[in-house]
């Protein structure tokens, strides 16, 4: 796949507590971060099933962001500690399949941090365009093509 | 009266669904005077030619167990759904790829690679490979094309129904074959298309006997390293077991002889993708005081891959590693 131009497809699973409030923040600061991401607000981040994230690595998305509270500050108490077991876990079966650490990342932003937001979304697109397109729905197609 | 038409096959499996047909016992008896077996590979002596042979729709049920990771399962899972009025996924290799599936974290060169060259036990020092085809004074000889992906059989061609289960237990084989003598015989109505058969609601654990108090682990073992009780929830004992993303049916025979469930009988209903959900069960129940703790536990999960997609990576969202 050619990476002529290459802009990465990021999906973004903000919580609505924290995450997406800091996004909100961040708009409303006027500080500017690239629009790379695709941001879904979830009710927690440990409402985010991997099952979402294959979702969206199998359908086109070039890197996955999960964010959500500060452990301690979870609206549902220990959400995000759910969260904190998951990621591992799913970051090494995601390197099992083939794919490159950083794909996928797990960041705590609060309300409050709309600098860290707009830094987190500019440094994870940056780390994904040196990736290089990840293309599984293409792959997928290529592989029903060889055996039908 | 003529007896319904009846086949089964065997593509990219062990064999085990067609033993697991006769451990209906006796009742095989019945079944005789029901239908005629007009292709069954591992009882019957028919060819490809005489299924070739036959009008499309002439078989009333095929059985079709095994994943498809080759031309020649291809070309016979296309030649059986031609010919078949009922189609079946039998077993847990039709529905999600099963443990042939696993293949599909290599692609076909690499498998080639390691059965061919790189085993120790080898001895093969002039890297001889098998062709897929070979012209002999006679004539051509070929073999069947390994795929790069192991594909279940609804991802091949049109399913109108899924038996699970690594092998389907007999008292469920039973059940469907019931169902659908009754239909064939215009004294009942067959399920409807899509539909999962010879299983029960809910999940694994639903059907296990152990018992189940708080699950919180803070470690994961395996079954060899310690003796686990024999009364409590193999998972509260740190062992990974696939029972909680497993549908019901089987009866939780693994668990009730001290085995952990492995998943053959598929995602239950609503789950999509079975291995994100065992993965996203078995992280939340960590225990440890703080965020750091808990990653460290997760990341010593031992084959999370092997573990929680044993039967059905060809069947998850991924479907298999990147090539």
């Amino acid at each position: 796949m050619s990476t002529d131009g290459f802009e990465p497809r990021i999906i973004g699973f903000l919580c609505r507590w924290c995450s997406y409030n800091g996004a909100d923040l961040a708009g409303t600061s006027r500080m500017k971060y690239p629009p790379n991401m695709v941001p879904i607000k979830t009710n927690c981040s440990g409402r985010v099933d991997p099952t979402h994230i294959m979702k969206a690595l199998s359908e086109g998305a070039d890197g996955v962001l999960i964010a959500g509270c500060h452990p301690g500050d979870c609206h549902y108490i220990n959400g995000n500690y759910r969260t904190a077991g998951r990621y591992p876990m799913t970051e090494l079966l995601l390197e099992q399949l083939g794919l490159e650490p950083g794909r996928v990342r797990l960041e705590w932003i609060s309300a409050a941090e709309g600098d860290k937001f707009a830094k987190t979304v500019t440094e994870f697109t940056e780390q994904i365009r040196a990736l290089g397109p990840l293309g599984w729905n293409t792959m997928l197609d290529a592989e029903e093509a060889k055996s039908a | 009266m003529s007896k319904a038409k009846f086949a089964m096959y065997w593509a990219a499996a062990c064999g085990g669904c067609s033993i697991a047909v006769l451990e209906i016992k006796e009742k095989v008896l019945e079944f005789a005077e029901h239908f005629d077996i007009v292709f069954w590979p591992v009882a019957t002596d028919f060819k490809y030619k005489d299924v070739e042979g036959y009008e499309d729709g002439f078989i009333d049920l095929c059985l079709f167990n095994g994943a498809v990771r080759n031309s020649e399962n291809e070309y016979v899972a296309k030649l059986l759904r031609q010919k078949s009025k009922v189609m079946v996924a039998f077993g847990a290799c039709a529905t999600m790829g099963g443990i042939p599936g696993l293949a599909n974290i290599s692609t076909a060169q690499e498998i080639k690679d390691l059965v061919y060259t790189q085993e120790p036990s080898l001895d093969n020092p002039d890297k001889v490979y098998p062709q897929e085809t070979l012209t002999v004074p006679e004539g051509e000889l070929e073999l069947p094309k390994l795929y790069d992906t192991v594909k279940t059989l609804a991802q091949t061609v049109d399913v109108d129904y899924f038996i699970p289960g690594c092998a389907p237990e007999a008292h469920q084989i039973w059940a469907v074959l019931e169902v659908v003598m009754a239909a064939l015989e215009g004294k009942g109505e067959l399920p409807p298309k899509g539909s999962i058969l010879g299983v029960a609601p809910k999940t694994c654990c639903d059907e296990c006997k152990r018992v189940k108090e708080e699950k919180k682990v803070s470690g994961f073992r395996r079954i060899w390293e310690f003796i686990p009780d024999p009364e409590q929830c193999l998972l509260e004992q740190g062992v990974v077991c696939v029972g909680p993303a497993t549908r019901a049916g089987c009866g939780a025979r693994c668990t009730s002889v001290g085995m952990t469930c492995r998943g053959c009988y598929g995602p239950p209903e609503g789950v999509i993708d079975q291995g994100a959900k065992m993965l996203s069960t078995l992280a939340s129940i960590i225990d440890a005081p703080t965020p750091e703790q808990i990653a460290e536990i997760a990341a010593t999960m031992p084959d999370p891959l092997g573990t929680f997609y044993r039967f059905s990576l060809p069947s998850s969202m991924l479907r298999r590693a990147r090539i």
